[in-house]
């Protein structure tokens, strides 16, 4: 018999039943919650009259509306103005208070991008199954762990049930193969596969990304990795247990201890592909290829290197292709052919479950260290994923690095990523962003987003435009 | 959920590739904690000329002529056909229920993104998938006749043009069998409690850092 995939061994150990059409019912072993995607949820469940299956299985956070402006008198709670937003992080607030659930909320330390947050205090182990309405959610399968991204009805049904109705998706395995170079980050990385598989690529499968310029990633590198398999069309994307999983986890406050560890661990160390394992689909990128990416367009997908130009639509040859190219560099208001390291920016934004762990905000700093923030750069902003995440940083000296640099140093939440908070772009203006998604009105309406890693963010910061990080 | 049987309804055009969650509802409307509404927001962006906020009057903002939705031969429209990986990008379920809000019950693509395929069903929308050849030629064939209607059977997974052609497409059973019947999937799911409390026992003994 042939060995099971990553995949294959997660989802097979959390189905609870098998129907005959193939639609399983699958267990899922934690829930995590945030106010834009929930309320809809339980109010589904108190019009029912229903209840959580299982409390402590769900783990709740305020990130997308909240504000990232400094606290005033006492707490950031006073700060949004916006009466709607302020009444869904209430709503959260009341719905986690009424069925009971643990919620970091705005004024407590551990609040942050639920993405941040979950891996932190240990919530996210490996071999589970976890769910969040939020696509980003693949971001926690860099622990080993089967992640993804739901929809309301289906936050409405995990808390019912703790089970969610699905199809098995197919295998992918995507591989980079070799070491990459210095100054290529896990950024780069998946940013070069989506280039390379495109935004559909992986729908329709789970990603499991893997190779030795995927070990060589830090935990945190390989969570930037996974959290944009979404980006490439895969709903849940993974990487295998390692020892520097296990190492991550241990001594975090929701991880287990004792003999439940040395327990555990052994189960984990199982959690990685057969030799064998047949993968319906396999990418093979060569490590050495990949040079810092920058985005030039209104889909991740359409990425090229730092060191080239913004491609030609006339050079396409599948029409409609060559139509969305020239729709995209209309709104972006470039010239094809423009070099990347001509393109200036108006604002730099270093945050979002992509980009906003302490690994980040170091590389960032090793760049902004005893530099300004450029004449031509309205706003740069770092904003940390996580309170702790801040805390840690400030214990470093980060936070003075930036601020002396002419970055602004905010208060954790998606903040830019999403601009669902204060924090936007206006009409035409040109962000260099460490975030997940360059669509069109994703960062405020008419604004127009570059994807790029943090140093590469906060080199362009400092230099008014796209720059090789590698030549700093 | 409201039962899907037989529709028949107007078809109107979305002519581009990749359309993203954040084109079909903006940030800004998810700060609503309700399910209805999001109907005169629906592709916000692109239908109106200026920037849209929650408690906006739309009746009085100025349309965008040029977008397809606007034209008056596409007005009641029921049906949007539209290109590859429609529904891209944020698990967002205020796509559908913005889609369903504004009045579309089918939506038919050559391919999806997964999570906005899955909410469809979710909220009784039929998302059909055909080749993008067959896409295609149904793209100019609405745009060639004002007017043009669908009457879809989903019992029978056909789409009847006009001219009286039979289109069969695939659908999943489990999926048809719930939008046939507006079924709830949590009452479904809640008739296999014993499975479920069967397998947290199994699990609890396997692994029981995963019930602390």
């Amino acid at each position: 018999m042939a060995g099971k995939t990553l995949y294959d061994k997660l989802w097979d150990a959390h189905v609870v039943r098998r129907q005959e059409d193939g639609t399983c019912l699958l267990y899922i072993d934690r829930h995590l919650v945030h106010e834009v995607t929930s309320p809809q949820a339980f109010e589904g469940l108190r019009l029912a009259g229903r209840k959580l299956w299982r409390v402590t299985a769900n783990l709740a956070t305020p990130d997308h509306n909240v504000p990232t402006t400094p606290p005033e008198n006492g707490g950031r709670a006073q700060g949004i103005t916006d009466p709607v937003a302020r009444l869904q992080v209430e709503t959260l607030d009341n719905n986690c208070d009424e069925f009971g659930i643990t919620e970091f909320k705005m004024d407590d330390i551990r609040q942050g991008i639920v993405h941040v947050i979950s891996p932190e205090q240990g919530a996210t182990l490996p071999g589970m199954t976890l769910v969040c309405g939020d696509s980003h959610t693949s971001t926690h399968g860099a622990l080993g762990a089967l992640a993804h991204g739901i929809g309301t009805s289906e936050v409405e049904h995990v808390l019912a049930t703790q089970c969610l109705i699905q199809r098995k998706s197919k295998n992918m395995l995507v591989s980079i193969d070799g070491a990459v170079g210095p100054g290529v980050t896990a950024k780069d990385i998946v940013l070069a596969i989506i280039g390379e598989i495109g935004t559909a690529g992986g729908t329709g499968y789970a990603i499991e990304f893997g190779g030795e310029g995927i070990r060589a990633l830090s935990i945190e590198g390989r969570m930037t990795v996974c959290n944009m398999a979404i980006e490439g069309g895969a709903r849940a994307g993974m990487v295998a247990v390692d020892q520097k999983t296990i190492d991550y986890v241990q001594g975090r406050p929701y991880a287990p201890t004792n003999e439940q560890w040395e327990a555990a661990v052994a189960t984990w160390r199982e959690l990685h592909s057969d030799d064998d394992a047949p993968f319906d689909h396999v990418v093979r990128i060569n490590g050495a290829d990949i040079q810092p990416q920058v985005t030039w367009g209104t889909s991740p997908e359409m990425v090229v290197s730092v060191d080239g130009r913004v491609p030609d639509p006339a050079q396409q040859s599948d029409v409609v292709k060559a139509d969305g190219m020239r729709a995209a560099l209309v709104y972006m208001g470039l010239e094809a052919n423009t070099p990347i390291n001509e393109i200036n920016i108006d604002k730099a934004f270093i945050g979002s479950c992509t980009n906003s762990r302490i690994e980040d905000l170091r590389a960032a700093a090793v760049v902004a260290k005893g530099r300004k923030v450029a004449d031509n750069v309205k706003l740069a902003m770092v904003v940390p994923g996580s309170g702790l995440v801040k805390a840690q940083a400030e214990r470093e000296g980060l936070d003075t690095i930036f601020i002396d640099a002419g970055f602004e140093w905010r208060e954790p939440g998606c903040s830019m990523c999403l601009a669902m908070n204060a924090d936007r772009l206006e009409p035409g203006e040109r962000c260099a962003s460490t975030s997940n998604r360059n669509f069109e009105g994703r960062q405020g309406q008419g604004g127009r987003t570059h994807l790029v890693s943090p140093a590469m963010a906060a080199a362009a910061a400092v230099t008014g435009h796209f720059v090789d990080v590698r030549d700093f | 959920m409201e039962k899907f049987k037989i529709h028949k309804g107007l078809v109107a055009l979305m002519d581009r590739s990749n359309v993203d969650t954040d084109a079909i509802i903006p940030k800004q409307f998810l700060k609503s904690i309700k399910r209805a509404g999001f109907g005169p927001n629906l592709f916000d962006e692109w239908r109106y000329l200026d920037h849209g906020e929650p408690g906006m009057d739309n009746s009085v903002r100025s349309l965008n002529t040029d977008f397809v939705l606007n034209q008056p031969r596409y007005q009641g429209a029921s049906i949007l056909l539209a290109r590859e990986n429609f529904g891209c990008g944020s698990s967002r379920e205020h796509a559908p229920w913005a889609l369903l809000d504004y009045g579309f019950r089918v939506i038919i693509a050559p391919s999806y993104a997964d999570i906005f395929f899955n909410n469809c069903f979710k909220n009784g929308i039929l998302p059909i998938v055909l080749d993008a050849s067959v896409v295609d030629g149904l793209f100019q064939a609405v745009a060639a006749n004002e007017g043009y209607a669908f009457s879809i059977d989903l019992e029978a997974q056909t789409i009847i043009t006009p001219d009286g052609k039979g289109i069969v497409f695939d659908v999943e059973e489990f999926r048809k069998h719930c939008l046939l019947n507006g079924l709830d999937d949590i009452g479904l799911t809640l008739q296999h409690v014993d499975d479920i409390r069967a397998y947290e026992e199994r699990r609890a003994q396997e692994a029981p850092w995963l019930f602390n």
